[in-house]
């Protein structure tokens, strides 16, 4: 049957519902050794980021709380899925490539090593034709990068 | 009664006064604007009056001796003495153009709050107001110490009378200022109990009626407030022109709020004298082009009648109250007695913001947020904000219907 809205599911790609009703890692590190927090000022969207690091620095766990609309919700349960395991400037990477993908919706340059990640965070690469949500996808990336650099607060204006 | 008022107003014909109403949206589907609460959309008499007053009245205003100068000022205080018949103000002298209903409001937080009340003294407002109603009076507070007291509003979203007595009961609010109608609950408030409770315990009264007034006749003598404003961009008019209706006696005896020319009688390095009331509130180069839209708006709501709007909004918010309620999983903020065409809602499946997206998709402006009430949204324990339909005097039953299926098939998409 189709229905009024069947065009948006570009945008709304089961994975993207999915993470949305049921996003992963959603739940404080009571141990994290880096935390940040991430605030959407337009639409009140908000994250709470925690890491936990492994001696050899990579990134051991990540989880995190909030509020937020399915794309943010979805976007941040993803990114806490797809950074476990890398180092803080691989991490850093990922989310430079993924913001060029959710503002363009491709990423040219992002090269095999790349691929699989990037495979993981491509449903949300709809978002590129709706400029006003690109910041409900970005931010928790922004988050990532503000736990990374001790910087504790990030906001995507 | 209601036959003479609804044959008398024609919403197709009204709509047709709108331009932009009838332009082509993406996907060739039409406009359907339910966002008019925040900004309302402009019929061709305010464009074209705008338009005119640029093509041949234009000049500075209170400056020139010279005829465009003169047609300007004409034009101006046309424009003050229009909104004083708007208001049923005593005096045009009573009307202060700002900038939008914040400005007037700062105006007074500012003039009166610093300049008349003395700091033992509180300001009272109440649950369901905008920010702008309620930022000022903190900054007030913390600059100068006036308490700030806020009145409870009830689960249905009225004003909580008892408790407004409760806290005006010691005699030290020297201020109440609350909304005549929320932007969010829809909830038209009882302002003449409410300025009778406070005039009673020695406190003056300000009302913001940014949504009210485009909805209701509003006089302000029955109401016996003793200030009032309003903004010209949700009144059909063009954005950057406010009024701030106050008593004479007490624009009298407030200092200015802003400094520089127009608003002063002399200047020397050593001191400066004030201008009579309204010109010691307008210092600068005023919005002269924005008041004469205004002026236009104000003459094309009066001739279609504030009375026939009113009406027209009564049987579209009882048909949107039906249409909303049968939405499955849909919770309405609010159930007012007294209300205007203002419905925040919450959707079982769908974020607000979510929300938006599919019905922008399909043509439907709403706005997805907390609407600059965010007290009132965590009072209500919606964090996540409200998607809001508001209506205009352009709303017709079947946007309404338009809007409840798409609510219902957005539901079914999320879930």
């Amino acid at each position: 049957m189709s229905g009024l809205f069947d065009d948006l599911r570009d945008l709304y790609q089961e994975v993207i519902l999915d993470h949305g009703r049921h996003p992963r890692n959603f739940r404080r590190l009571e141990d994290a050794d880096a935390t940040a927090r991430g605030d959407n000022p337009m639409c009140g969207d908000r994250i709470e980021l925690f890491l936990k690091r492994a001696p050899d620095g990579t990134i051991a766990d990540a989880a995190f709380q909030g509020r937020g609309c399915a794309i943010s919700t979805a976007s941040a349960s993803l990114m806490t899925e797809v950074v476990k395991g890398k180092t803080a400037e691989a991490a850093k990477e990922l989310g430079a490539k993924f913001r060029e993908l959710a503002m363009t919706g491709a990423c040219p340059d992002c090269g095999a090593a790349l691929a699989e990640d990037m495979e993981r965070l491509a449903p949300l690469s709809g978002v590129h034709e709706f400029p006003a949500r690109v910041k409900c996808a970005t931010l928790a990336w922004h988050t990532l990068n503000a736990a990374l650099d001790g910087t504790k607060e990030a906001s995507s204006e | 009664m209601d036959g003479v008022a609804a044959s008398a107003f024609d919403v197709a014909r009204i709509r047709q006064d709108f331009p932009i109403l009838s332009q082509p949206q993406a996907r060739g589907r039409p406009l359907v604007f339910l966002d008019s609460g925040a900004s309302a959309q402009k019929p061709r008499a305010v464009i074209e009056a705008m338009v005119r007053c640029m093509e041949t009245a234009y000049a500075n205003v209170h400056r020139g001796a010279y005829r465009l100068s003169e047609l300007a000022t004409d034009a101006y205080e046309a424009a003050r003495a229009a909104a004083a018949r708007f208001l049923n103000a005593a005096d045009a002298r009573e009307i202060v153009f700002t900038r939008n209903s914040t400005e007037a409001i700062n105006l007074v937080a500012h003039a009166w709050g610093r300049g008349v009340m003395r700091p033992g003294q509180a300001v009272l407002i109440s649950e369901l107001e905008h920010h702008a109603n309620i930022v000022p009076w903190q900054m007030l507070r913390d600059e100068r110490g006036n308490e700030l007291r806020v009145c409870r509003v009830t689960d249905s979203g009225e004003i909580d009378m008892e408790d407004l007595e409760r806290k005006l009961a010691d005699g030290r609010v020297g201020l109440v200022a609350v909304a005549h109608m929320s932007n969010v609950l829809g909830t038209v408030t009882p302002v003449e109990r409410i300025v009778a409770a406070a005039h009673a315990h020695g406190a003056k009264v300000l009302l913001d009626g940014s949504q009210a007034a485009v909805h209701r006749r509003v006089d302000v003598q029955a109401i016996g407030c003793d200030f009032y404003c309003f903004t010209g961009h949700k009144l059909y008019g063009p954005t950057g022109i406010g009024v701030l209706w106050g008593r004479l006696e007490h624009l009298d005896r407030m200092p200015p709020f802003l400094g520089g020319g127009d608003m002063i009688s002399s200047v020397s390095f050593e001191t400066s004298e004030w201008a009579a009331v309204p010109a010691k509130f307008e210092a600068g180069t005023p919005p002269i082009i924005e008041a004469v839209g205004l002026h236009a708006a104000i003459d094309y709501v009066s001739a279609i009648g504030m009375g026939a709007i009113e009406a027209h909004e009564r049987a579209l918010v009882d048909h949107a109250m039906g249409a909303l309620s049968e939405v499955p999983g849909l919770t309405l903020l609010g159930r007012a007695q007294d209300r205007g065409g203002v419905f925040a809602f919450a959707l079982d499946t769908a974020h607000p913001h979510d929300l938006a997206t599919l019905l922008d998709r399909v043509g439907i402006a709403v706005r997805a947020g907390r609407h600059c009430a965010e007290p009132l949204h965590a009072r209500f324990g919606l964090d996540n904000g409200t998607t809001r339909a508001s209506f205009g005097l352009y709303t017709t039953k079947e946007e309404v219907d338009i809007l409840a299926r798409a609510l219902t098939e957005a539901r079914e998409f999320f879930k």
